[in-house]
């Protein structure tokens, strides 16, 4: 059975940004060891000589000319902000109290 | 059984090109087409939930086909008719959810690159199709707007992620949908609902507004009930997009084309065909193993060499696919911030981020998060190399099985999903058993290979049983070739494709 514990799972919740309840923090606790316990499984037949693949079909330098594309108006883009003022997104503070 | 002719009365009965065949010929109008597949959608949608959102102003463009034929322009051969789009796919002027809480009555304020076709083709966009929530599951339960019923049994699951494309055909209420294949998500809806449904290969279909779940992993493809009907859509939204840089730039032959061929043959001769022993093991069902066997002597009266290969990498497959996926899924959904679209959840002097930790809290269900966490996991200092890069060199294997296996066949085939669709709720509470039920399917996308997924007959419960097909790399055609062929032999010993057995399903009193 895989090491994963609650303060793990509340430490990869703060990375992620997901304010997780105590219950879930429970049921991902116990689901994420079994999981992982099965997926570590990959460790197996990966040996050193073999290379890595990130992408099934490898391209290079894609790039396109050097042009304007069709690109969005201010209106579309804010279109589905939750706030704005017409020239950016509004967000609340950035720092907190104690910083 | 009538087969592929349908009563003229019953414009929902027809396949895809038919529909199109009177359309073009000026019998029918695309305004009566779209009515009849939106009193379709009217009529039994109440049961099934295959739509999240029906477009309103499908009529209008209908209409606005209709003129231009009228006019005697010049229209593209599916032209005015109805296709309903998953609502993965971002849409101008239709909500794209993906099926999350997150982006509830988000409208985006572009097409996606596959829906831009479909329109420029002169199709009418129906609605937007359920799914699994960010395309994250095998049955459409974990959209957060409830799951889609299967028409074949309403007690069971259509698949996922792509349930709702695969429901919305397989109940005629559109004859043409789109999908997306990240592990199966269009290969095995079509499987447990009597369609067919493609995974190109990577790169031969643009994800430009496809809403990104894994991004080396992703496909869009063409779901839809006979084979020839994928192929013209797969004609319509393939092809090179400067708007994705992992679009491949060359030129396809015409899947049409090679989908008509191979009907007209009803021939395998001379094909070698590859039996995976791995996918053909312990866990396939009894009756889907029965199937199985009975298509491989079809297939070999046809003409076809049929031959077994091995490969040995794929009982890793699922592994390295449940640590690929949460990995690039953590890092795509990033862009859930509560910043630039989507749900915002405040309170009083929150920062932004408790604000974005809130929201996400809100507005992803269970299963997202279980893969987010996941994937942030297998991301992190100290594992890395051991999850990720391990299940990275996986891929390699697999790939390098299929390039031994493709040696000796010209295609692949397997079932396309281990049993018949299981019943709402019987796999919830388990996510591996959810997850180890992708093993057919997994490893064309691992390895970029297009792969089909088509009907071979019945299961001992009634439910359809799905056969997958698998081609090299840039081999697409071959795909088309051989399941048109394999489709017209199935046909012809059922008297009729699969979904002409679809038990009737009760419509709503309008």
């Amino acid at each position: 059975m895989s090491e994963i514990t609650r303060e793990e799972v509340q430490h990869l919740a703060g990375l992620a940004r997901i304010a997780l309840t105590d219950d879930e923090v429970t049921s991902l606790t116990t689901e994420l060891s079994a999981i992982v316990d099965a997926i570590a499984t990959v460790r197996e037949i990966a040996g050193d000589d073999v290379p890595a693949t990130s992408h099934p079909v490898p391209l290079t330098n894609v790039l396109r000319a050097d042009v304007v594309g069709d690109t969005l108006a201010h209106e579309q883009t804010f279109a589905g902000a939750p706030s704005h003022d017409g020239e950016r997104f509004r967000v609340s503070a950035i720092l907190g109290e104690e910083q | 059984m009538s087969g592929l002719r349908a009563e003229p009365a019953d414009l929902t009965r027809l396949a895809g090109h038919e529909l199109a065949g009177l359309l073009a010929s000026g019998e029918v109008s695309s305004v009566e087409a779209t009515q009849a597949h939106l009193d379709r959608i009217a009529a039994v949608d109440g049961e099934l939930h295959a739509f999240l959102h029906v477009n309103a102003g499908a009529l209008d463009a209908a209409r606005a086909i209709d003129e231009r034929r009228a006019a005697g322009e010049q229209l593209h051969e599916l032209a005015g008719a109805p296709i309903a789009i998953k609502d993965v796919l971002c849409t101008i002027g239709m909500p794209s959810t993906s099926g999350s809480r997150i982006l509830e009555g988000w409208v985006p304020p572009y097409d996606a690159t596959v829906v831009a076709r479909v329109k420029a083709a002169g199709l009418v966009a129906l609605g937007k199709t359920n799914m699994d929530e960010f395309a994250m599951g095998s049955s459409t339960e974990h959209s957060a707007y409830g799951p889609t019923r299967n028409p074949w049994d309403p007690e069971r699951i259509p698949g996922g992620s792509g349930g709702g494309s695969a429901a919305a055909v397989a109940a005629f209420e559109a004859p043409f949908a789109l999908g997306s294949d990240t592990g199966g998500s269009i290969r095995q809806p079509a499987a447990v609902t009597g369609t067919v449904g493609v995974k190109p290969t990577y790169g031969g279909v643009s994800r430009y507004g496809a809403i990104a779940l894994a991004s080396s992993l992703d496909q869009v493809g063409p779901v839809t009930r006979t084979v020839l009907d994928s192929a013209l859509i797969h004609d319509v939204i393939g092809g090179h997009d400067p708007h994705d840089s992992t679009s491949l730039d060359r030129e396809w032959p015409s899947f049409a084309a090679a989908a008509r061929e191979g009907a007209a043959s009803g021939s395998l001769q001379g094909v070698r065909v590859g039996i995976v022993k791995e996918l053909d093991a312990e866990g396939t069902a009894d009756d889907v193993q029965a199937r199985f066997r009975e298509t491989v002597d079809v297939l070999t009266a046809a003409g076809a060499e049929v031959v077994e290969v091995s490969c040995p990498s794929f009982a890793y497959s699922v592994a390295a696919y449940y640590l690929i996926l949460p990995a690039e899924a953590s890092s795509n959904l990033a862009r859930f911030d509560s910043v630039r679209f989507g749900l915002r959840v405040e309170g009083p002097g929150q920062t932004v981020e408790d604000v974005m930790a809130a929201t996400r809290e809100a507005g992803f269900g269970a299963e997202v998060k279980r893969r987010i966490i996941l994937g942030t996991y297998a991301l992190s200092a100290g594992y890395y190399d051991a999850y990720y890069g391990s299940a990275q060199k996986v891929r390699t294997l697999i790939q390098r099985d299929f390039d031994a296996a493709f040696e000796q066949a010209d295609l692949l085939i397997s079932p396309a999903a281990p049993t018949t669709a299981f019943k709402l709720g019987e796999k919830l509470d388990d996510p591996l058993a959810m997850y180890v039920n992708d093993i057919t399917t997994i490893p064309a996308n691992l390895a970029g290979i297009p792969g089909m997924g088509l009907p071979m007959g019945l299961g001992d419960d009634g439910m359809p049983v799905g056969l997958q097909l698998l081609a090299p790399m840039f081999e697409d055609e071959r795909l088309y070739r051989a399941g048109a062929a394999i489709e017209a032999l199935l046909a012809d010993r059922w008297g009729g494709i699969l979904t002409t057995k679809a038990p009737a399903l009760t419509e709503a009193t309008r």
